[in-house]
């Protein structure tokens, strides 16, 4: 019967396939419509503001809402990158964008480092206490720093971490998510090849580094993705553990300058913010490959 | 789940467990812990004298007429935020999981908004929905609709969902697309030969078989409206007006970090801390029961 099969079911979807190719059009071009819908849905609000980050101030105070370019882009993004919002003392926008990337940076490198050592120790090593450590890790995706947020403070306070660097990064580099990742494909790697690897005198961090490293490329990158996201994107963290300009992140800064709604230079908020958005975005879309990937099997 | 070849170091697994433990230990236990002795504790005035006190503070807390009105905006907020966002995604997946034209260039325009932070989308939801600033509100306004939602709890509540719906479809669209491609192509094409109409076809076929999907989302979704948002609300209406739009997080940020009232905020930790192991207990029966599949 398997063999049958095939040879009756081929041609029928063919035959079958012709008329609806007709009768679909219409459905095509509804298809066409709606994506298009879509894309504008999202797109709509960055148009907004790319367009009136190229305004000036009273065009935006007006109201007018510009919907195309206008001549004072390249001010607008010079006096947020070197001066940030000059009617109050703010923070130049490359100290914040640089703070954003060193903290993104470094959550990212942090997050996949303990990660991927603690899921080879749990998937490579027999050792009391295994179980353990690994709920122990598990367990933290239930304490997410939003259902712990003034002890999480009291703590980093009494360790002097407020205002540092050490203090923003730190405490959100314990990653269960990515350690469960790095787990499950490690126990994809074959016993066989340990054991050749063994056999050939390899001890386990040679192991590790020739092997375990190189295999893990794609999953890596993947992470790299969701985690420099994450890192870019703290909202709620950076507001708790930072009161002092010099460590402001640029998610922060941008809705410090919104402040007193009467003081605010709209067109310098809109440079900002085109800013801010700019590197989270070009990784997602640079790397998309990876990060459609990694996203999907991450959390499945 | 257990390798049949290992290592056999003694001191090596600890060492490389040993920075990971540590971190978790120090920012995630200890606080936890603190959390939960708080919660049973309360300060003087001047902070001076700690007494504990019970089961008071959570009894304080469920008989706060505002706390329940913050409970029930959590609520209403994460449901509307969820619907909205798994019905448009699920919608957009399925057409681009159609053979058409330039679906890769629709899956890439779709996905980017995943890089926005809550905080960046509130800003950019401000000059779409701000009375005199904003896009739809100065036409909402110039069509005689009064409409501020720095005033209205209502509108307030509104646009806050609507830019967490927003920034939350392209997560949902990449899952559901993932799950539409995992579907096999000859049981839709035996369903067609069948004669069943396209939408037939999705509500009898394919409806059913993307449900694992659909039930993930639906815990993920819940999960992020509730604890994730608190960008969007901060910088969209603070809370306000009044605390239309205060969700049980902003509260606790709120008591904690500016009322500092330590009591109240570690009890409100810990009514989320349960909130969460429910939400990740009911989101492990399912993985568990999937695995038999």
């Amino acid at each position: 019967m398997s063999q049958v099969q095939p040879a009756i079911a081929a041609p029928v979807p063919l035959a079958a396939e012709a008329p609806r190719r007709r009768r679909f059009l219409g459905a095509d071009l509804t298809t066409h419509v709606i994506l298009l819908l879509g894309v504008v849905l999202f797109a709509m609000p960055i148009w907004i503001v790319l367009m009136g980050s190229t305004h000036d101030a009273a065009t935006i105070g007006r109201g007018e809402v510009p919907l195309l370019p206008g001549s004072e882009g390249w001010n607008n993004y010079a006096t947020a990158w070197s001066e940030g919002n000059t009617r109050r003392a703010s923070v130049p926008v490359s100290t914040m964008m640089f703070n954003s990337a060193v903290m993104a940076l470094l959550i990212t490198v942090g997050k996949l480092a303990i990660s991927i050592t603690s899921a080879y120790a749990v998937a490579f090593f027999s050792f009391p206490g295994r179980m353990l450590c690994f709920w122990a890790i598990f367990i933290t995706l239930m304490l997410p720093v939003e259902v712990r947020i003034f002890p999480t403070f009291q703590v980093v306070s009494d360790l002097g971490m407020v205002n540092t660097y050490q203090g923003l990064i730190i405490p959100l580099i314990a990653s269960a998510t990515a350690t469960l990742l790095f787990r499950q494909f490690f126990l994809t790697i074959p016993d066989e090849l340990v054991e050749a690897a063994k056999m050939d005198g390899a001890g386990p961090m040679r192991f590790f580094k020739d092997i375990v490293l190189p295999l893990s490329a794609t999953n890596i990158a993947a992470l790299f993705v969701i985690l420099f996201v994450y890192g870019w994107n703290q909202y709620l963290w950076p507001l708790l553990v930072t009161t002092s300009t010099d460590v402001e992140t640029i998610v922060i800064g941008i809705v410090k300058m919104l402040g007193a709604e009467a003081d605010t230079e709209w067109n310098i908020v809109m440079a900002t913010t085109v800013l801010a958005l700019l590197p989270p975005v070009a990784v997602v879309i640079l790397m998309q490959r990876w990060f459609v990937k990694g996203l999907t099997e991450t959390e499945k | 789940m257990r390798r049949k070849v290992i290592f056999g170091n003694k001191l090596l697994p600890y060492l490389l467990l040993a920075p990971q433990l540590i971190v978790t230990a120090i920012f995630f236990f200890w606080p936890a812990a603190e959390a939960i002795r708080y919660s049973f504790l309360r300060q003087d005035a001047f902070g001076i004298s700690v007494m504990f006190v019970g089961l008071e503070n959570f009894q304080d807390l469920f008989a706060d007429e505002r706390y329940l009105q913050v409970v029930w905006n959590t609520i209403w907020f994460s449901f509307w935020v969820t619907v909205l966002s798994m019905g448009v995604a699920l919608l957009l997946a399925v057409l681009a999981d159609r053979h058409i034209r330039g679906r890769n260039t629709y899956r890439t325009l779709l996905i980017w908004p995943y890089a926005i932070a809550p905080a960046i989308a509130a800003v950019l939801y401000i000059f779409l929905f701000h009375p005199s600033l904003g896009l739809l509100g100065r036409a909402l306004n110039g069509f005689g609709v009064p409409w501020d939602y720095r005033l209205n709890g209502d509108q307030a509540m509104l646009v806050v969902i609507l830019a967490a719906a927003w920034k939350q479809v392209s997560y949902n669209f990449l899952f559901f697309l993932a799950g539409l491609q995992s579907i096999p192509k000859s049981v839709l094409e035996a369903a067609a030969i069948d004669g069943a109409s396209p939408s037939r076809r999705f509500w009898t076929v394919i409806f059913p078989l993307l449900s694992p999907t659909t039930f993930f989302l639906l815990v993920i979704n819940i999960t992020s409206a509730v604890f994730d948002t608190f960008g969007i609300i901060d910088a969209l209406t603070g809370g306000g007006p009044g605390n239309a739009t205060q969700t049980m997080i902003y509260r606790a940020y709120v008591d904690g970090r500016v009322n500092l009232d330590l009591g109240s905020s570690a009890a409100q930790s810990v009514v989320l801390m349960i909130a969460v192991m429910a939400l990740t207990l009911v989101q492990f029966r399912f993985i568990e029961r999937r695995v038999h599949y």
